[in-house]
């Protein structure tokens, strides 16, 4: 285990700057997701975290050993890292048990020294060892490129988009063997990726860069109730923004006097109001409830489990968007009443 | 878990007789020449055969044959795969300008580069001369496709080395070089064959090897049967060259494992070194291109009276051995390409053992030397073809059979960027095969058929053994020249020869270039890249 700290990075290609002065901690034995659209410079973080790349400023210290700033750029192989790169990269002309003691001493290599305890770590037959990585499928090899990672026993892990080639049920399969296996060998991980629901549930931390700079760390639970901007509510999931004000630690706006995230505090004055679909929910036209309002279905989509619903708002001019579970979902035209549950999140105009 | 993607292969059907017929064609030619040195060879007693083959020269002849071979190769794996690697993966100044340079030797036929060495210093000669003129007109068949594999690696596996922990070096021993092994392997074979099979520069060099000396015994006995049982002998070496490829060129496949998307490769930075590496290049460029080149030159501002046999040149020759080399060329050109072009078009669209085994059979062709190829067709004619001897139509076949498979491996990549779909969209669309054919297939591959056809004229015009042997009475060509006035000496008089066979070969590389940019100068390689054995 191994802590990392970065601060104040900075990195340039030709003149355009890619990162503007990143500031993070990563505790001990944690795992942070580092969330960002594509462009957001989360990859480039990575690569200079690994050494790939050299910083322009700023340091990066793994277990209070400064291993970058200052002009000094200690070489990817004297960091002592995992590296988990997109797709694996498997060497193609080495054994599924080869590639796993590339990392080791000679002495080990030779012995395949913890073969069969890392492919079981990553939940993969001890059979695999002997095959080549070909014929292994997508998710497989990326398993068995953790177990490279993790054999020469990384104190700090990086993954770069390990589960973005893959597609959605093997992802959620892989991601879950990829989790467990980091929490046994309990190494502190960095993982990049633009999946939110990736982030959200494999993150005991989320770090969302957006152009370059870092706008928010915290919790998965906190970023998504109470992401620091707008844009990054949007992005973040969906977000349902309206206009309002606030008055006596309550936000008013259309859907009535909603209550405030606590540790907000936000002073008296105009604001954006931002709520998440799911906490709208759609009555029947019948029900009675305190605050309840009538509202139209004006339009579905259908997604299965669920639905997304386009509302209008009877006494308002206002439409709001919510989500029903999928055996609920009424039809266009209908008219349903509205009721907001939880606490909502405030940006000052 | 998810199943390993397969490419699906095409849908299985009838392939056409015609069409069948026709791509038999091109590898029968392949095989006449192949099957008359065998027979010549066996009309030999066993008692005379074994005289003829224990016999000291042969055994000088095996070791002189053998050590270029074995050391030209080597030398050849080491320049070409350094030159490759520090083009594509170093900060070396100008890499663009060497990239281009380095293949440019294959425009220069060695028997030009060997008679710009012998004309600077007679010392030159025999084994040395031999060594430099082999290394410098080779190197690039190893340099283009390492080069080419260099730019395909996945920058991944070296990122995910060094987080493992290894430095430069070790990234480069255990995950750079095995990667490269099937290119380097497989180009070391195809240079060994090129050595082995290499005539013009061994003669002008005055270095023994089996090729001279078929030549040799050929201008002496005419068709006697010895120049064949040496063939014999070339041609076994030839074949376990060729079956080792064959081998090495089954195994590449496995080193594609690429998806999705890439980054460029990080390139290292050579630091205080990168001037002395710059340095490098300039030497070799000096070696490979200069001194031929300044060879050429120098002898064009001579007398011919300043060379050791005086010799003028006639104007009158020179424009109609110019006039000659371009028509052999153009003629070989289009003929071969047209040969290819059923056999290529059943490999790409009904492909079956049977196609892969005809294909097969046409790749004998590189491993045979031209020579021997040559002498089966003039023995051939003086029993069976009289009519047809020292007549153009020979000469134009046998380059067809020697340059069939350079002209397969382009053709058949122009048809596989003809998709079959695009040809069922066609019909769909209430087209006939003709119309198909010349409003969809042509215009896509054409392309890919002018690169094979350069390919060829390129070949043609810097050929030289069946051109000596085959040409008609009375006609010379520019590489018949150049090779008949320096082996008499005449060094001026080679040179506006030599100047103009060098510009025509240039010309017609920069042809191919256009055609088919970067890709073909991979191709260019004589034989060079696998026809990737899908």
């Amino acid at each position: 285990m191994s802590t990392l700290r970065i601060s104040g990075l900075q990195k340039a290609f030709d003149g355009h700057p890619v990162l503007h002065g990143i500031d993070l901690a990563v505790r001990s034995g944690s795992l942070v997701a580092l969330l960002g659209p594509s462009g957001s410079g989360k990859t480039t973080l990575l690569r200079v975290l690994c050494g790939f790349e050299r910083a322009d400023a700023g340091t990066v210290e793994i277990d209070g050993r400064r291993v970058a700033g200052d002009g000094l750029h200690l070489p990817t192989e004297r960091r002592h890292i995992g590296y988990v790169p997109q797709e694996g990269a498997l060497f193609p002309h080495l054994s599924v048990a080869e590639n796993i003691v590339f990392g080791l001493p000679r002495a080990q290599r030779r012995a395949h020294h913890r073969v069969a305890e890392l492919l079981e770590l990553v939940g993969l037959p001890e059979s695999y060892a002997t095959r080549a990585p070909q014929q292994l499928s997508g998710g497989q090899q990326q398993r068995v490129a953790l177990a490279r990672a993790l054999a020469p026993s990384p104190g700090l892990v990086m993954l770069d988009e390990p589960f973005s080639s893959l597609d959605a049920a093997l992802r959620v399969e892989t991601r879950e063997a990829v989790a467990r296996a980091l929490a046994a060998a309990g190494a502190t991980a960095v993982l990049v990726t633009h999946d939110q629901a990736e982030a959200l549930s494999l993150g005991h931390e989320v770090a969302v860069l957006w152009r370059g700079r870092l706008l928010q760390s915290a919790p998965p639970q906190t970023l998504y109730r109470r992401p620091a901007t707008r844009e990054l509510a949007a992005f973040i999931g969906e977000a349902v923004l309206l206009p309002g004000t606030v008055e006596n630690g309550r936000a008013h706006c259309v859907l009535g006097a909603l209550p405030i995230q606590q540790g907000l505090n936000p002073a008296d004055g105009a604001v954006d109001v931002m709520l998440r679909p799911e906490q709208i929910d759609v009555l029947p036209e019948t029900a009675q409830r305190d605050g309840a309002l009538d509202a139209i279905v004006r339009e579905i989509t259908f997604q299965g489990q669920d639905a997304a619903l386009t509302l209008q708002l009877i006494d308002a001019s206002a439409t709001v968007r919510a989500r029903v579970p999928g055996y609920r979902t009424p039809r266009t035209g209908e008219r349903v009443r509205l009721a907001v549950g939880g606490e909502v999140s405030v940006y000052p105009r | 878990m998810d199943a390993p993607a397969a490419l699906s292969p095409p849908t299985r059907r009838r392939t056409p007789r015609a069409l069948f017929a026709a791509a038999a064609l091109g590898p029968l030619l392949v095989l006449l020449p192949l099957a008359l040195t065998f027979w010549r060879a066996l009309s030999f007693g066993l008692a005379d055969a074994a005289e003829l083959i224990f016999r000291p020269l042969v055994g000088e002849l095996l070791v002189n044959t053998l050590s270029i071979t074995v050391s030209a190769t080597l030398a050849c794996a080491v320049l070409g795969t350094a030159v490759a690697w520090l083009v594509e993966r170093t900060d070396v100044p100008g890499r663009r300008a060497w990239a281009l340079l380095a293949a440019a030797p294959l425009a220069m036929p060695a028997f030009v580069t060997s008679y710009a060495w012998v004309s600077l210093s007679l010392d030159l000669q025999d084994f040395l001369g031999a060594f430099i003129v082999i290394t410098t007109a080779y190197f690039p068949l190893v340099y283009l496709p390492v080069a080419a594999a260099l730019r395909g690696l996945d920058p991944a596996l070296e990122e995910s080395a060094r987080a493992l922990g290894c430095n430069r070096w070790a990234v480069f021993l255990r995950v750079v070089l095995p990667q490269l092994r099937p290119a380097l392997l497989g180009s070391m074979l195809l240079v060994a064959l090129g050595v082995l099979s290499e005539f013009g520069a061994f003669t002008l060099l005055r270095f023994r090897t089996f090729t001279t000396e078929i030549y040799a015994e050929y201008r002496t006995s005419f068709d006697g049967g010895g120049a064949s049982l040496l063939a014999c002998v070339l041609i076994l070496l030839c074949l376990v060259c060729l079956v080792l490829e064959f081998r090495v060129r089954g195994r590449a496949r496995y080193e594609r494992v690429d998806r999705g998307t890439r980054r460029a490769s990080v390139r290292h930075a050579l630091g205080r070194w990168r001037w002395p590496v710059a340095a490098g290049f300039v030497a070799l460029n000096v070696a490979t291109l200069g001194v031929p080149l300044a060879m050429i030159g120098y002898w064009l501002t001579q007398p011919g009276a300043a060379a050791i046999t005086p010799a003028d040149v006639s104007p009158e020759l020179l424009v109609s051995t110019t006039f000659a080399s371009l028509r052999l060329g153009l003629t070989a050109a289009f003929f071969t390409t047209l040969l290819a072009l059923p056999l290529a078009y059943l490999l790409a669209r009904y492909p079956s053992r049977a196609a892969t085994f005809l294909e097969r059979t046409t790749f004998i062709a590189q491993g045979v030397p031209s020579l021997v190829i040559a002498l089966a067709i003039v023995s051939l004619a003086v029993r069976a073809l009289e009519p047809l001897y020292q007549g153009t139509t020979l000469l134009i076949t046998a380059y067809a059979i020697l340059f069939l498979p350079l002209a397969l491996v382009s053709v058949r990549a122009a048809l596989m960027q003809a998709q079959q779909r695009l040809e069922e969209t066609a019909r769909a669309l209430g087209l006939g095969w003709f119309a198909t054919l010349r409003r969809v297939v042509l215009p896509l591959a054409g392309p890919g058929l002018g690169a094979a056809a350069s390919m060829v004229f390129i070949s043609v015009v810097t050929e030289l053994n069946a051109t000596l042997l085959l040409s008609p009475i009375g006609t010379h060509t520019l590489a018949t020249q150049v090779w008949t006035d320096t082996a008499t000496l005449a060094f001026a008089a080679a040179a506006p020869y030599a100047a103009l066979l060098t510009a025509l070969s240039l010309a017609a590389s920069g042809l191919l270039f256009a055609f088919a940019g970067r890709s073909a100068l991979a191709g260019h390689a004589p034989a060079g890249t696998p026809p990737d054995a899908n």
